[in-house]
């Protein structure tokens, strides 16, 4: 037990005198980001429980809440601090529960596209020939038009062939395949480039001379060596996922109102717009922003951090 | 130089022939034509009868051969919600997507080449490190989001600029054009803007990252050597060599901006391509989505068979190098 502890500490005070943490510390920029990051996933996470309403109980919605303004406006009720929709849905829980959704869609779809990108990136190096040209050219092209109307295409096309009374509840699935598709790409690329190298290191060389089958050599030799620019590729692609899945939603091809995203809540204001009612639709569009662009700075500072060029 | 033509043209047509295939399968297979294309209470002998005229009865590759042939005639069918032809459909929203994509080309290098150069030039004032931060900003802003707030500050609360359409058009030759009177240039303010938020910080971070790695070379030290004024050393050589990359990648932003075109479109209600596009995506409109498809594509591998040739006629280097590597491969 003590040994545990002794490593767990270990483990705690090699980071915290790593140079990553270094760099982290050095950047008060980065710090806001990572924190706004955190509060926003702790927020989606815990959302059914600090969400001050239920946004989805139809039974304790009235319309006598509906297009209340923010409570610090004139008019505005203490009850629902962000105002309410035409339907008399609170903006600040259908935010938090949007926020999940997009946050869910968002990881769910980076996660997916990773392990297709990695695979055929790994496949790719190690095996060579053919089946390297092959999926290094579905790449080519793949990349070459930008993701947003892949998504859409991917997307219309499962639409297609789904019957009509499953699309409501594979929706989800749907924009995670759309949005993981879309986005393998970049993956593929570096991991390729990466395992380009390190295939011809004596380690690897050793494991083949072991007589070690080429799945566990890809999987337990080449890939932790690889992996580190990929953690970079991935909080890039992080935000990058979240705007499409944004996207999509906002062009009514994604999450339905009954399950809102912070995109479906921007379409919803979007509507509301003309009668002046402003903040349905400028709350999630806020949300949307700071949680991309903190991201966005994220991934920027791993990527300088992680770069011994700029050391 | 004819090699590397050859070449380019060879891999456009490959491109554009998965494209095609990819359309065509969405044709075939996504839903079932036949029951798309006529109405409910069709009988079993208009089923088999257009069965047979659309070909769906030949193999195969003869089928995906007629597609084509159709596609290379600019025959896409008939549109299963308009009941009109595709071809028809696009022609009349292409112009009102051209337009708006043109202008976001051109604010986005007006606006952003000399911001990207005023940022290398004076790293450390005060307006340089404003724009870094407000670029950053605007890469982190989706599409909608800008258009959005530009409706509400402006067609909302002040009530200057119209929030959709196109306003009034002129047709000239059958291009419907909307910069030839004042309430279509008015209408087209708001969706160039959204469109070309991206383009403007993405060309201004493009200019000034160039920009100071040229002024860091040999040949801008030999210039100030030979005692040219500041002037002629930034703009008459570094500014040159530094638009070489602007070029490439504005040809390439045209494929990506007629995508994006679609977002701002349904924005701001604009009756262009990527608004037709959205809905057939909305009605599973197969023919208009694969015609659309296609139409992009083309695009695209145009543009970018373009780009490639004019790196090749504006750099010498590169025709060294590249018959270097025919020869030697």
């Amino acid at each position: 037990m003590s040994t545990v502890t002794q490593r767990l500490n270990d483990d705690w005070r090699r980071f915290i005198d790593s140079d990553l943490f270094y760099s982290f510390r050095r950047s008060p920029i980065t710090i806001v980001a990572f924190v706004v990051v955190v509060t926003l996933i702790l927020a989606a996470i815990f959302a059914p429980w600090i969400a001050p309403h239920d946004p989805f109980d139809v039974s304790t919605l009235s319309l006598l809440n509906s297009e209340l303004p923010p409570a610090w406006v004139a008019g505005g009720d203490p009850a629902f601090l962000l105002g309410t929709d035409g339907q008399g849905r609170d903006v600040l829980s259908a935010l938090l529960y949007g926020a999940r959704i997009s946050i869910l869609v968002g990881l769910a779809s980076v996660a997916f596209a990773m392990t297709l990108g990695v695979c055929l990136g790994l496949l790719a190096a190690y095996v060579g020939g053919t089946v390297d040209a092959l999926i290094m050219r579905i790449a080519d092209v793949m990349i070459s038009f930008p993701p947003i109307l892949v998504a859409l295409l991917i997307n219309g096309v499962a639409r297609g062939v789904l019957p009509p009374e499953m699309q409501h509840d594979a929706v989800i699935f749907v924009l995670i395949l759309a949005i993981g598709l879309t986005t393998w790409v970049q993956y593929a690329r570096t991991v390729r480039g990466s395992t380009l190298v390190e295939k011809n290191r004596e380690y690897v060389l050793a494991a083949r001379v072991i007589g070690l089958r080429s799945r566990s050599i890809m999987a337990k030799h080449i890939l932790p060596n690889v992996i580190g620019p990929i953690l970079v590729v991935a909080t890039v692609n992080l935000a990058i996922a979240i705007l499409i899945e944004a996207a999509l939603s906002f062009l009514g091809v994604g999450m339905p109102p009954t399950e809102p995203s912070l995109g479906t809540l921007i379409r919803i204001g979007n509507e509301f717009l003309f009668s002046g009612v402003w903040w349905v639709v400028i709350f999630p569009s806020a949300v949307l922003v700071l949680l991309v662009l903190s991201v966005n700075l994220l991934g920027d500072w791993l990527r300088d951090a992680l770069n011994p060029k700029l050391r | 130089m004819i090699a590397f033509l050859i070449r380019r043209l060879l891999q456009g047509a490959l491109v554009m022939l998965t494209v095609a295939f990819i359309a065509f399968s969405m044709f075939r297979f996504v839903g079932d034509p036949v029951t798309n294309m006529l109405p409910q209470d069709a009988t079993l002998e208009q089923r088999t009868e257009l069965q047979e005229r659309l070909g769906l009865n030949d193999p195969l590759p003869l089928q995906f051969g007629h597609f084509v042939t159709n596609a290379v005639q600019g025959d896409f069918g008939i549109s299963y919600r308009n009941q009109r032809p595709v071809s028809d459909l696009i022609a009349e929203r292409l112009p009102a997507t051209m337009e708006m994509v043109f202008a976001a080309v051109v604010l986005s290098l007006v606006i952003g080449i000399p911001m990207g150069v005023y940022t290398a030039l004076r790293r450390d004032s005060w307006l340089s490190h404003l724009l870094q931060g407000v670029s950053l900003a605007g890469i982190s802003v989706p599409t909608f989001v800008t258009g959005i707030l530009l409706i509400l500050v402006f067609s909302v609360w002040l009530n200057w600029l119209p929030s959709f359409g196109r306003g009034e058009v002129v047709e000239i030759g059958g291009w419907s054009t909307g910069l030839l009177t004042v309430s279509g240039i008015k209408a087209l303010i708001m969706p160039v803007i959204t469109l070309s938020l991206f383009q403007i910080t993405l060309i201004m971070r493009l200019v000034r990252a160039e920009m100071l790695e040229v002024l860091k070379t040999d040949y801008i030290r030999f210039a100030r050597a030979r005692g040219l004024t500041n002037r002629a050393v930034h703009f008459g050589h570094a500014l040159r060599n530094t638009l070489m990359p602007v070029i490439t990648i504005t040809g390439l932003q045209i494929g990506a901006l007629i995508a994006f075109a679609i977002i701002t479109e349904t924005v701001f209600q604009w009756p262009g391509m990527g608004l037709l596009f959205m809905q057939a995506v909305s009605f599973v409109d197969i023919p208009v989505m694969s015609a659309y498809l296609v139409m992009v594509s083309l695009i695209f591998v145009v543009i970018n068979t373009i780009v490639d040739m004019l790196y090749f006629v504006v750099d010498p280097r590169l025709r060294v190098d590249a018959g270097k590597n025919t020869t030697g491969a």
